[in-house]
């Protein structure tokens, strides 16, 4: 069967050349070990002969496994090596990973929560994280690759089939880590097409909040999460910590901004200093939608 | 013949007092490596059933998809907690606190370690690493939730107390160098007359290469986690990008230590299966210059695979191959190992005992373990399965199944001698029949859940994941039932059971020369050497005269 991915199915091949030998080799050991517990066993051989050893077998209990575990090797590598060679022509998306979503970005400048991908055209990821170190996880493709603060890394795949894949989080970071799961969509080429071109523009308030994962932390009908809750939030007296003094600051404009750009600055009363800086990932135009949406909760 | 000595530290037993000093006062000033021996053993196995006690938390939660009975924030502190106390307070000290301590000393002939009040020292040093660890989930920020690797920046930022927790297992790494630096030099100066180093039992050899890798290894450890501590307190960017520092280079320097300390804790559960193979198959060890300089090579090539921790963190893709290539080396003489075992039983004339049983079940265990290692050190297969539960799959089978199992073998077989007191062997069967299925039944799913993509550390999952989750919590409940009745049927022999006689194992190497429980100073007439360690020729001819 054909795989999901234009090179899993290199990787499974690698996982059952090895996964297949172990079963023999566990096999062979544990069948031996029976069958000299049984045949050796002091009722039935009362006289032991001491073998101090045998410099053919030790030679060849050496060299074969050597040979094995290179060809092992040897699998390993190939297989990785197309992981690693993204093709020329790759369509660039931007993995952005933070506590705890994903958002994706186009080379349109189009954001989506899920990453849409054309079948049968190589995707090259460049993976991003905006606070601690996650892990770019798509089981199906068998692709994996961490998205490390400070620094791009990158990869690449090919969906072979239409269909829907699970997108997971593989490196801890935290309260929500089992929760910061994305999908795949894979779609026709000529329909990704008419879908990247539309609604490529400027995403409204709420739409960028759910896209920059704001709305994991944050929520806008009171109820309190790993954030406070936007709800009446605005023009309101809000208790914060900054630099290790309490204060009472109004909740305006300004301070919804600094909130954003430097949320570590004023930590409001009775919650961690858990997010991420939003600078860089947001533009002032951006910024203004945003304040915009939560004055109105 | 060397003269045999008289009075009570050479005739009577070490459990009793002698000294000025009587009750629980001796033993906290004792210098005698069996008591030493003990004291490790009642605190380890103190922290390691704490810490089964989480893992079948952390099972129980896993049941079912959703969250049933913790919130993830308790969930990821109970794999933090049971991942920290197993390994910095379990395993690493493991079987070379509690058995080195004992036997080495007893095998190589000699009266005690070459440092006794050093040993001490190591002891408590010990201690106070574990009162801080514990410490550090009562006071300051909450349990920490951070995973026992501690990975920057997460455990930079968390709110949880992890800077004393990281200094526990500062402390605790003192107490590793100074056992590595005693048994070091016990091994090169203590040895009885006539045994060269070749002439030396297995277990000597697993423990001089286990004890080398302490005393290198530790101190790039202890200084990663000052250097956390200070970037914690200090805000110096070490490790965070947010202040200029990288996060891949902790993930560097925690790896140097945290594999080659991996053979830290098989090598010397390896030297006791070597120990336990030739003397029930009643005849001398297949191959014993190849098992004892596989364990050197072991020890060696072990320390420069620390990267295949690391294949998706995005380093250059040369020294990804460069580290999967030397994984797999690592892989060879581990080979040489399992194939000289099974020679050994070769033409054996064997017994079957409960210590032969665990060394096998240690066989299989670790088999699986190893071989479900090849999957990780090939590039292609392990970023599938890095990071999923696959990989927790496969370091509990060479971690328990390997280095634990290794210690309940050598519990089995040396409790005899430690305690002067045979267990009732029915039973020690039944619990390792038990202790085996359900071992399999919780630990293989795992492998299948990696496999299928289940990421480790995760409080809930898909619901696709579930059949597997399910069959291994049941196996959870089969192994800790195994576990308790191996524990109950060795503690009820202290009191209960049979007197053992000074060998009763028919064991060739030196501590079966003196009496169990041995006497203070270990040998009434020290003993030379004029053999190597598994030369049954003696006893064989000792048993055909009694038989005629």
């Amino acid at each position: 069967m054909a795989g999901a991915s234009s090179y899993s199915g290199m990787v499974d091949k690698t996982f059952w050349m090895i996964l297949g030998s172990s079963v023999i080799m566990l096999l062979g050991i544990t069948a031996t070990m029976i069958l000299f517990m049984v045949k050796y066993r002091r009722s039935r051989h009362p006289v032991a002969s001491d073998i101090e050893g045998s410099a053919t077998l030790e030679t060849l209990w050496t060299v074969l496994p050597t040979v094995l575990v290179m060809v092992m090797f040897y699998y390993g590598w190939a297989g990785f090596k197309v992981m690693r060679e993204t093709p020329k022509g790759a369509m660039p998306v931007t993995v952005q990973a933070r506590m705890w979503s994903w958002s994706f970005k186009y080379e349109n400048g189009k954001q989506t929560t899920e990453l849409y991908v054309p079948v049968g055209r190589p995707v090259a990821v460049n993976l991003e994280s905006a606070d601690v170190i996650h892990s770019f996880f798509v089981p199906a493709f068998r692709m994996k690759e961490d998205c490390m603060p400070g620094r791009h890394n990158h990869a690449w795949f090919q969906a072979e089939r239409e269909g829907v894949y699970d997108i997971m989080c593989a490196e801890y970071c935290g309260d929500k880590h089992s929760a910061m799961l994305s999908k795949v969509i894979a779609v026709p080429a000529d329909t990704f097409d008419v879908w990247l071109e539309r609604g490529g523009g400027r995403p409204t308030g709420l739409k960028l909040m759910q896209i920059k994962g704001c709305v994991a932390c944050h929520t806008s009908d009171g109820s309190k999460l790993v954030g406070p809750t936007y709800k009446g939030l605005f023009g309101s007296k809000v208790r914060v910590t900054t630099n290790g003094v309490e204060r009472e600051v109004l909740a305006d404009e300004d301070y919804l901004r600094r909130s954003i750009l430097q949320p570590k600055a004023d930590i409001v009363v009775g919650f961690q200093p858990q997010m991420p800086d939003m600078a860089g990932q947001l533009d002032d135009e951006d910024i203004k939608l945003i304040i915009d949406y939560i004055k109105r909760q | 013949m060397a003269e045999s000595k008289t009075g009570p530290a050479w005739t009577g037993n070490y459990l009793q007092d002698y000294g000025r000093r009587r009750g629980l006062m001796a033993w906290l000033t004792t210098t005698d490596h069996k008591r030493i021996g003990l004291m490790y053993m009642m605190a380890m196995f103190f922290f390691f059933t704490v810490a089964v006690m989480l893992g079948v938390l952390i099972r129980l939660e896993l049941m079912n998809p959703g969250m049933q009975y913790v919130t993830p924030r308790v969930y990821n502190s109970l794999f933090t907690l049971h991942g920290v106390i197993m390994i910095f307070l379990f395993i690493v000290p493991g079987i070379p606190a509690v058995m080195g301590n004992f036997i080495l000393p007893l095998q190589l002939g000699a009266d005690d370690v070459s440092f006794p009040k050093l040993n001490l020292a190591s002891w408590y040093v010990y201690i106070a690493g574990a009162v801080l660890a514990l410490t550090s989930l009562f006071a300051g920020g909450g349990v920490p939730d951070t995973g026992w690797t501690f990975y920057a920046p997460y455990a930079l930022r968390s709110g949880s107390n992890v800077s004393l927790a990281v200094f526990a297992a500062f402390v605790l790494g003192f107490s590793s160098i100074m056992t590595g630096m005693n048994f070091i030099t016990t091994i090169h100066r203590l040895r009885a007359p006539g045994m060269g180093f070749f002439r030396m039992p297995l277990f000597c050899w697993g423990l001089y290469a286990t004890s080398w890798i302490q005393v290198i290894a530790t101190p790039v450890v202890g200084i990663t986690l000052l250097l956390v501590i200070m970037e914690r307190w200090l805000g110096i960017g070490f490790f965070d990008p947010a202040r200029g520092g990288d996060p891949v280079l902790y993930q560097h320097l925690f790896w140097i230590y945290s594999h080659p300390v991996v053979y830290v804790m098989i090598l010397p559960a390896m030297g006791v299966i070597s120990e336990i193979l030739p003397t029930f198959a009643g005849r001398t060890v297949f191959g014993y210059k190849a098992i004892a300089l596989s364990s050197m090579a072991i020890a060696i090539v072990g320390y420069m695979v620390w990267g295949h921790h690391m294949f998706t963190v995005g380093m250059s893709d040369t020294a990804r191959r460069v580290f999967s290539i030397l994984t797999f080396l690592v892989a060879i003489p581990t080979g040489i190992k399992v194939f000289n075992w099974m020679a050994t039983l070769y033409k054996g004339s064997i017994r079957i005992e409960p210590p032969l049983l665990w060394a096998l079940g240690f066989v299989f265990l670790f088999s699986i373990g190893g071989l479900t290692g090849l999957v990780n050190g090939a590039l292609a297969t392990d970023i599938h399965v890095h990071d999923t539960a696959f990989v927790v799959g496969h370091f509990h089978y060479t971690m328990f199944g390997g280095a634990g199992v290794g210690l309940f073998a050598a519990m089995h077989y040396w409790w005899p001698k430690i305690f002067g007191r045979m267990y009732n062997r029915k039973r020690a069967i039944w619990a390792w029949g038990i202790f085996m299925v359900g071992f399999n039944v919780l630990y293989f799913p795992m492998l299948v859940l990696g496999i299928m993509g289940m990421p480790r550390r995760y409080a809930d999952y898909l619901p696709r994941f579930h059949t597997p989750e399910l069959i291994s919590t049941v196996g959870s409940w089969i192994l800790v039932s195994g576990l308790i009745l191996m524990v109950w049927n060795l503690i009820r022999a202290i009191k209960h059971g049979e007197p053992a006689p000074a060998n009763p194992w028919g064991g060739t190497t030196l501590e079966w020369q003196t009496t169990s429980p041995p006497p203070q100073l270990n040998f009434a007439v020290a003993p030379t050497v004029t053999t190597g360690p598994y030369d049954h020729t003696a006893l064989r001819a000792a048993a055909a005269k009694e038989a005629q």
